[in-house]
């Protein structure tokens, strides 16, 4: 985005303040704009004729640098690209890297719908959703597009999620995309010699395609040109990963500049959303944990400098999650509230004899604990103490979790009419303050586990108390 | 659904004095309806005849050039659309040279060495230097990394409760901080050695200070790289072990960890100064105090060569999002010329085992997919926290896992182009057979 400042947005805007887009004013929309949190056609009144050219001269000044484009259709769609900064504290990264894990058409028929059925059905709980994979790459390792079409048609029988298809012969993409078309998969990929028959077959099919140029970026940019001036504008960049050695470290040294040219320097020729493809560790290793290892570490390189699709290969679950974890965390949006409603909760179908939890408003502890809680169907209630979006250890170091703020909490649900006990239980990491806690608020208190994954075993010692 | 009026189009098409109009006269109005969304031209030649639909389609484009949303037409059932035909088939590339401008900072990293060998007045027979950049990390093509990160293995001056995965690699040395130390260095190839002095807590052991630099002692007579001497983390306690630590390790330039604002800092800077230490100055995810505190210590007469900074280290998943930024920034703001912050930075990457992720047999959750067996989870859990704050900024690595330390040093040694290689063909990677 070429603005910095709403000023320089609000410039553009009608300055009525009429509050059609659901803002009070128009500066509290050009904000918004800033932000990334609004689509400038909610301003409706921008959109009539006297203000066309200025719609324009934003949109365009509004448009992300990179180019957002989307694999895949339905609820499972997945954006990519469409990125504004070099650094997520300048702003935020807007698409999270997908992740896209392979099947192959030599697979056996059970292999391949279990292994689909894996990839499509993986979940981990965190921060209250659940984080799920993004994609699947079919591979044409037969190299017979009767095979590779009868392969995709399987892997769609069995899942709704974004597909890669994968080939560097036109005949066999094209018998995929027969298959596939309609699902606007990501052809990939168009390379030197290929490039005329599969820019064809992508302006037939109408389905983003990836430019392939192995350590190659003038004829990146000279296919990236190209497919553009042909129209094909829904591009990604694969600029080749090289899985070890100096091939390693100069694949990623042409990530930071191709990522650099786009954003700071505003090549728009060069602009558009990248991929890289970890499963290149299996050609390195042979032991499958090491190449997991390896893989995990290019997915971390990668999902931080600037990879906006990854195709990985390993599914072992202890990889998956920590692939998936490091997208969310780098790409969580810093400018996010990461807070829930405090108060208390009730989980499951407290009685007057069920145990009470205290925790913080931290969204990342209360999810942790809230679901620590309803997954081992503990009936309780939860005192969720407004920390400001706090976890326990760094509240209790910074005040916003004091004895006295979970004495409101409690006196303010009434809770001592729901419980007869009078009993709380605290985290592990505030043992400090239960004396005080008591004193003040006359409820007996016990010093819960560290970790609220113990919870369980916690209770089956100490609960119901003494 | 909003509707043009082919007047309106006429006139805006005039006011950019569009060619093909000049000898067109359009008589009534013709309404064209428009949806949101994508394009398609053969519904209009049904709209409007054929007779039109030349001009119709000038019109379109152009419209839609403009912004106007004419796209998707009505499409009436049944018609499928014909391939776009306004665009080119090429029959050759358009030759195109990629390049960019590599970013340039005005501020480098100072260069911190820790360890002094005979020469220096030390006893240490290696050293290692820190810092000194003037790029990111690995933006090799702006500025090398003129030094790679270092690893440091922790070990303890008790035994303590350790993750599963990590205790393996330790149980038979536990109960000796000098066997514990050798064996990092020789067994699992750390650059340097942590000792954390622990036991000295008053809510542990309440070693006295005098007892624990008797640790160091043997620490250092144990190993020949450079050490790093930590308290136990009690802001009460720590100044008192560290000036004991400090003066038996006089001369070998141990880093000193740590000073805090919470703590009598200024005890730890002077006993690191009269000693010939380096000092960490270590605050908790904020960039104000880090540069308050760097403030305070230039004050207290500590050289800028002397100083290595800890911003605070989260785990993957519990926090890693504020480090890694943290971290980023604070690189960023010191090669930009802040040098309040151009220092080497450490991180306690220990703290990914943390997480429960990295230590738990399995999931308390139900609904979660299977987490995978732990002697593995584990250890990726650091590499991954080590090696992202490495791309962040950081230079020197406090670790446990061997296997994770060694992963962690082969990459960021490969990602600072330091490691050779068989070239390896990933032209046709789509056909590999796995
Ligand atoms: C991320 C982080 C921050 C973030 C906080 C983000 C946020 N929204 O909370 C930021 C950058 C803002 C921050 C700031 C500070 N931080 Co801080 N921070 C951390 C860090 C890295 C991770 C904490 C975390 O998120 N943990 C994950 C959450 C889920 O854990 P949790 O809330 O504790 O919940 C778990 C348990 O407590 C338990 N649990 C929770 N509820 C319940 C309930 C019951 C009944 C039971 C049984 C169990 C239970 O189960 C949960 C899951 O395991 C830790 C270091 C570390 N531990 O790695 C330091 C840490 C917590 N911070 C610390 C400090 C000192 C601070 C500051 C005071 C420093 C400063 N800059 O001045 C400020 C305070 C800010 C404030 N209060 O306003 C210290 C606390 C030291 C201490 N023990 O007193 C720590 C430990 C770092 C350190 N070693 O010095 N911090
Ligand atoms: S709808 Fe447009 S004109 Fe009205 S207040 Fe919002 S930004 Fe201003």
């Amino acid at each position: 985005m070429k603005l910095s400042s709403p000023l320089e947005v609000y410039d553009y805007l009608p300055k009525t303040n009429c509050g059609e887009c659901g803002e009070t004013t128009c500066m509290a929309f050009a904000a918004k704009l800033i932000e990334r949190q609004e689509k400038l056609e909610a301003c409706k009144p921008i959109l009539e004729d006297k203000f066309r050219k200025k719609y324009e001269e934003l949109s365009a000044l509004l448009a992300p640098e990179i180019r957002e484009i989307v694999i895949g259709t339905g609820e499972r769609a997945k954006k990519i690209g469409g990125e504004d900064v070099m650094h997520r504290h300048q702003l935020t990264f807007f698409n999270e890297t997908a992740l896209i894990y392979d099947v192959w058409d030599t697979m056996d028929e059970a292999d391949l719908v279990a292994r689909v059925k894996a990839i499509a059905g993986w979940q981990k709980f965190y921060v209250g959703e659940f984080l799920k994979l993004h994609g699947i790459a079919v591979r044409s390792t037969s190299g017979d597009p009767s095979k590779f079409a009868a392969c995709v048609k399987k892997v769609l029988e069995n899942t709704d999620l974004p597909l890669v298809l994968c080939s560097f012969d036109p005949k066999v993409l094209e018998a995929g995309l027969e298959v596939a078309a309609d699902k606007n998969p990501l052809v990939y990929a168009a390379n030197k010699d290929n490039w005329k028959e599969v820019a064809e077959l992508v302006r037939k099919y109408e389905v983003p395609v990836a430019l392939y140029a192995p350590a190659d970026l003038d004829l990146l940019k000279s296919m990236a040109v190209t497919f553009s001036e042909m129209g094909i504008n829904d591009l990604v960049l694969d600029p080749g990963t090289y899985p070890a050695g100096k091939e390693l470290e100069e694949t990623l040294q042409r990530f930071l500049k191709i990522r650099r040219a786009g954003i700071v320097e505003g090549q728009k020729e060069i602009a558009y959303p990248l991929m890289s493809v970890p499963l290149t560790t299996w050609m390195v290793y042979d032991d499958p944990i090491e190449a997991t290892y390896w893989e995990t570490v290019l997915a971390t390189v990668f999902t931080i400098r600037y990879a906006d699709l990854m195709i990985l290969h390993s599914i072992e679950p202890y990889a998956l999650m920590i692939q998936r974890t490091l997208v969310d965390n780098i790409y969580v949006d810093p400018r996010r509230p990461v807070q829930v409603e405090p108060g208390v909760r009730e989980i499951g179908n407290p009685t007057e004899d069920s145990p009470v939890f205290v925790t913080t408003n931290f969204a990342l502890t209360y999810y942790t604990v809230e679901s620590d809680l309803s997954s081992n169907n503990i009936d309780c209630y939860i005192v969720v103490v407004n920390t400001e979006g706090i976890g326990v250890e760094a509240a209790l170091a910074g005040g916003q979790l004091t004895s006295a703020k979970i004495k409101e909490t409690i006196e303010d649900a009434k809770l001592e009419e729901k419980v007869k006990h009078k009993t709380l239980i605290i985290p592990g990491l505030t043992a400090r303050i239960s004396g005080e806690l008591e004193d003040l608020t006359g409820w007996k208190v016990l010093v819960g586990p560290v970790d609220s994954g113990r919870i369980p075993g916690f209770l089956d010692e100490k609960w119901p108390p003494k | 659904m909003s509707t043009i009026k082919f007047e309106d189009l006429v006139k805006i098409l005039e006011k950019y004095e569009i060619a093909e109009l000049e000898n067109v006269v359009i008589e009534g109005d013709v309404e064209i309806e428009v949806p949101q969304g994508g394009g398609d031209t053969t519904a209009l030649q049904i709209a409007i005849g054929q007779g039109a639909a030349q001009l119709g389609l000038s019109l379109m484009q152009f419209a839609q050039m403009l912004g106007y949303p004419v796209g998707a037409i009505m499409q009436p059932p049944g018609v499928t659309p014909p391939a776009p035909a306004e665009a080119k088939v090429l029959d050759k590339l358009i030759e195109a040279k990629f390049s960019v401008e590599p970013e340039t900072y005005p501020t480098a990293i100072e260069e911190v060495t820790l360890g002094a060998t005979r020469a220096d007045g030390g006893t240490r027979e290696t050293t290692v230097t820190l810092g000194g950049e003037r790029a990111l990390p690995f933006f090799n093509y702006a500025a090398k990394m003129p030094n790679p990160i270092a690893i440091a293995i922790d070990c303890f001056d008790m035994p303590i409760g350790l993750a599963k995965a990590v205790k393996v690699h330790y149980e038979d040395v536990m109960e000796s901080p000098g066997e514990w130390a050798k064996k990092n260095v020789e067994k699992f190839g750390a650059d340097m050695v942590t000792i954390h002095l622990i036991s000295t807590d008053p809510l542990i052991k309440d070693t006295p200070a005098k007892e624990a630099a008797k640790v160091v002692e043997e620490v250092l007579q144990a190993v020949k790289v450079p050490i790093i001497i930590g308290g136990s983390g009690n802001p009460d306690k720590d100044p008192e072990v560290l000036e004991a630590a400090a003066e038996v390790a006089e001369g070998e330039r141990c880093l000193i960890a740590s000073a805090n604002l919470n703590m009598d800092w200024e005890r730890i800077a002077k006993a690191a100064m009269d000693h010939g230490h380096v000092i960490l100055s270590w605050t908790q995810l904020d960039i104000n105090n880090q540069k308050t505190l760097n403030r305070y210590l230039f004050k207290a007469g500590v050289k800028r060569e002397d100083i290595v900074i800890d911003p605070t280290t989260a785990a993957l998943g519990y926090g890693i999002d504020y480090a890694f930024t943290n971290i980023e920034r604070m690189r960023i703001m010191a090669l930009k010329g802040d040098t309040d912050l151009n220092f080497p930075i450490s991180c306690g990457i220990t703290n990914a085992w943390g997480a429960r992720e990295a230590w738990m047999k399995e999931s308390p959750l139900k609904e979660d997919s299977d987490w995978g067996p732990r002697e593995y989870r584990g250890p990726l859990f650091e590499i991954v926290t080590g090696l992202t704050l490495g791309i962040a900024g950081g230079d020197l690595f406090m670790m446990m896992h061997p296997g994770a330390a060694a992963t962690v040093k082969e990459i960021t040694k490969t990602l600072a182009g330091a490691v050779e290689s068989k070239p390896v063909p990933v032209d046709d990677w789509v056909t590999l057979e796995v």
